[in-house]
């Protein structure tokens, strides 16, 4: 058991989200898409010079941003 | 009748296909795309309910909560409170978060059916849900349908004919999630699943490394397949028609109508050299028939080709993470790039689509760029057209500066205008194989709304450049503008009566130039002024809306003081 940022998270690795650093609004703007503590979230592709994240969430894919990426907390297994 | 009409709206998460329900329940056609805020208004319909009643359906935007984030949202939560039947349109593969909003509309006991749509995506995807438990567990009554083939459309109906109102008690955000985790557990079975060929390309194209040459292919493909598709229309099926056919008829009317009475000039147009052209004549049914129909529709339709199969095929959301990046440094994100896209057919629907942006300045950002720096298609076909037969050169020296400009610009606004660009936050639906016939129906859709909507108006256009020549009121305001023109930007003092023209159409604008006998360099500096000084009057009306009044003067006076610095330096550097 880890806890570390989203954005550190490798392609393909997944991990569970622990919780969201940020004002309401972040979280639930978040929470609306499905990114909430206790969820299993995949991290599937970033890009070069802190572009946005894209994960996997459910069945569902999410681009976030990277600076809203790195609110999330996650906990690797 | 009228009093007693239900108000049914249609609500649920973006992209999960509540215009193509609408479109089903209704017969109403609307813009049904694979990228979640498609829908930016409202569109209203009707179906029939019983023997004498009817309903209006409403196709509300998108909204993953009643929680308003921005203005498209917040219409949207505004509307709820007072419709009679709410049907509630989920994506059958996504269920748990969409169950979200669900029970949030519940707690607002108007009478509502929930609708599982993309119904027939979930087996292949390895969902199983259980219709009968899922009823239950939610108290409402559950339709499954595939909004685009038309299954499960009628029992639809039948329930919302049926649908009576319940009470349900308001919970709080946590218990909502608690509620959403037992239903989605008791009502709904996952199974693993292989990846499909689709989803196979959907890794390579978000790939960090193949994503960003996988886009600038995709980019220069659909230039290429427009040009190709524009040039062939115009060379083999437009030119064509309009000298073997139309010419022979308009030169009989000329002789007819005896060239240089008023009618003639009105109708056929000067002769230039003796000869009508299509160009340059400017008599309503010369140049006013052919700039719409042999110059701007074929690269209408083959813009609106390749664009439906882009936004059906689910690659616009995709490329807006690829640009993400480079769209920070001009103080948007990348999903700005969707509105931009769009106002690359006409900068009215790209203008509507601003809504999409999360805050003002965002907005504001957005409106200058594409006002300046984004020419409609009416226009880039019509600078082809015109510019392209000095050179194709000229033509890529014109988009080369609208781009260069858009970079500069959007870098200076990013700096000098306080607060920073939000983050990016946006679902990316699956790829979905695009259906033709649904891209054809778009097509006919968007060029029957060209056809109906711009062609009066360049019609107006050409009869109101007629009057403004014969009262003269172009000498008046030639003489006035002189300082300007010909002494900043080095253009005869005419063209005025083009920039006049731009206010209501931009192709007639610069089919204006075409009399003019401008040098290349003055037709190039004339199309980039033409193109970036003020975006035409409907352009202007919505942005007003979009924006406000004293944002849209703000980014008015960018604009015109971009075009007056722009011209200036262009003509001295040319």
């Amino acid at each position: 058991m880890e806890e570390t940022k989203l954005t550190n998270l490798k392609a393909g690795q997944t991990a569970v989200v622990k919780e969201i650093r940020g004002g309401e609004g972040v979280s639930h703007r978040l929470s609306s898409l499905g990114i909430r503590p206790g969820k299993e979230i995949t991290h599937v592709s970033s890009h070069f010079w802190r572009g946005p994240v894209t994960v996997r969430i459910g069945r569902a894919k999410v681009a976030i941003g990277y600076g809203m990426a790195q609110k999330i907390v996650v906990e690797v297994k | 009748m009228t009093e007693s009409r239900k108000k049914i709206l249609l609500i649920g998460n973006p992209n999960v296909g509540k215009s193509a329900i609408f479109s089903r329940l209704t017969g109403a056609r609307v813009t049904i795309s694979n990228y979640p805020g498609t829908t930016v208004g409202f569109s209203q319909g009707f179906m029939k309910l019983g023997a004498e009643s009817a309903g209006t359906v409403i196709d509300v935007p998108g909204v993953y909560n009643l929680q308003p984030l921005c203005r498209a949202d917040d219409v949207a939560c505004n509307m709820v409170t007072d419709g009679d039947i709410i049907v509630n349109v989920i994506d059958a593969t996504n269920l748990e978060r969409n169950l979200f909003l669900t029970l949030e509309l519940r707690e607002k006991n108007i009478p509502m059916v929930v609708v599982l749509n993309m119904w027939d995506e979930t087996r292949h995807k390895g969902i199983e849900i259980d219709l009968e438990k899922l009823e239950e567990e939610l108290g409402v009554p559950v339709v499954s349908t595939c909004g685009i083939t038309g299954v499960g459309i009628k029992e639809l109906i039948e329930k919302i004919r049926m649908v009576k109102g319940k009470e349900f008690p308001v919970t709080d955000r946590d218990k909502k999630w608690e509620e959403i985790g037992r239903i989605s557990q008791t009502a709904q079975v996952l199974h693993y699943h292989h990846h499909t060929f689709l989803e196979r390309v959907e890794d390579i194209s978000t790939n960090p490394v193949w994503g960003l040459p996988i886009a600038a292919l995709v980019v220069v493909l659909s230039f290429n397949v427009i040009r190709f598709i524009g040039e062939g229309l115009i060379g083999y099926v437009c030119d064509p028609f309009f000298e073997k056919l139309w010419l022979p008829v308009m030169e009989k009317l000329s002789s007819f109508l005896s060239p240089g009475s008023l009618l003639h000039d009105v109708i056929v147009g000067k002769l230039i050299d003796g000869q009508i052209d299509f160009f340059a004549s400017f008599g309503l049914l010369t140049t006013g028939i052919y700039v719409p129909f042999a110059a701007v529709l074929p690269y209408m339709i083959s813009f609106y080709l390749v664009l439906g199969f882009m936004e059906d095929s689910g690659y616009l959301p995709r490329l807006a993470t690829q640009v993400d990046n480079l769209m920070h440094h001009l103080g948007l994100h990348g999903y700005a790039i969707v509105p931009m896209i769009l106002g690359l057919g006409c900068n009215v629907p790209g203008a509507m689509a601003l809504r999409l942006l999360e805050n003002r300045r965002e907005k504001f950002i957005a409106a200058t760029l594409m006002a300046v720096c984004v020419p409609c298609m009416a226009q880039i076909a019509m600078i082809v057209g015109l510019v392209g037969e000095r050179g194709g050169g000229y033509v890529a020296l014109i988009f080369g500066i609208l781009f260069l400009l858009l970079i500069v610009k959007g870098t200076l606004m990013n700096r000098l205008m306080k607060g920073n660009s939000p983050e990016i936050l946006w679902e990316i639906p699956p790829y979905r194989m695009p259906q033709f016939q649904a891209v054809l129906k778009k097509l006919w859709m968007r060029i029957s709304g060209f056809l109906t909507e711009a062609v009066p108006f360049v019609l107006l256009g050409v009869l109101i450049v007629n009057f403004m020549y014969m009262l003269g009121i172009v000498a008046y305001l030639s003489r006035l503008f002189a300082p300007l023109l010909s002494g900043l930007w080095g253009l005869p003092s005419e063209t005025i009566s083009a920039m006049i023209m731009g206010f209501l159409r931009k192709d007639v604008a610069v089919g204006m130039l075409a009399p003019l006998d401008l040098t290349t360099k003055q037709l190039v500096i004339a199309c980039t002024i033409l193109a970036i000084y003020f975006p035409c009057i409907a352009t202007f009306i919505v942005m007003v809306r979009e924006l406000g009044i004293r944002d849209m003067l703000r980014s008015a006076v960018i604009m015109i003081f971009t075009a007056v610095s722009v011209g200036a330096i262009l003509n001295i550097l040319l």
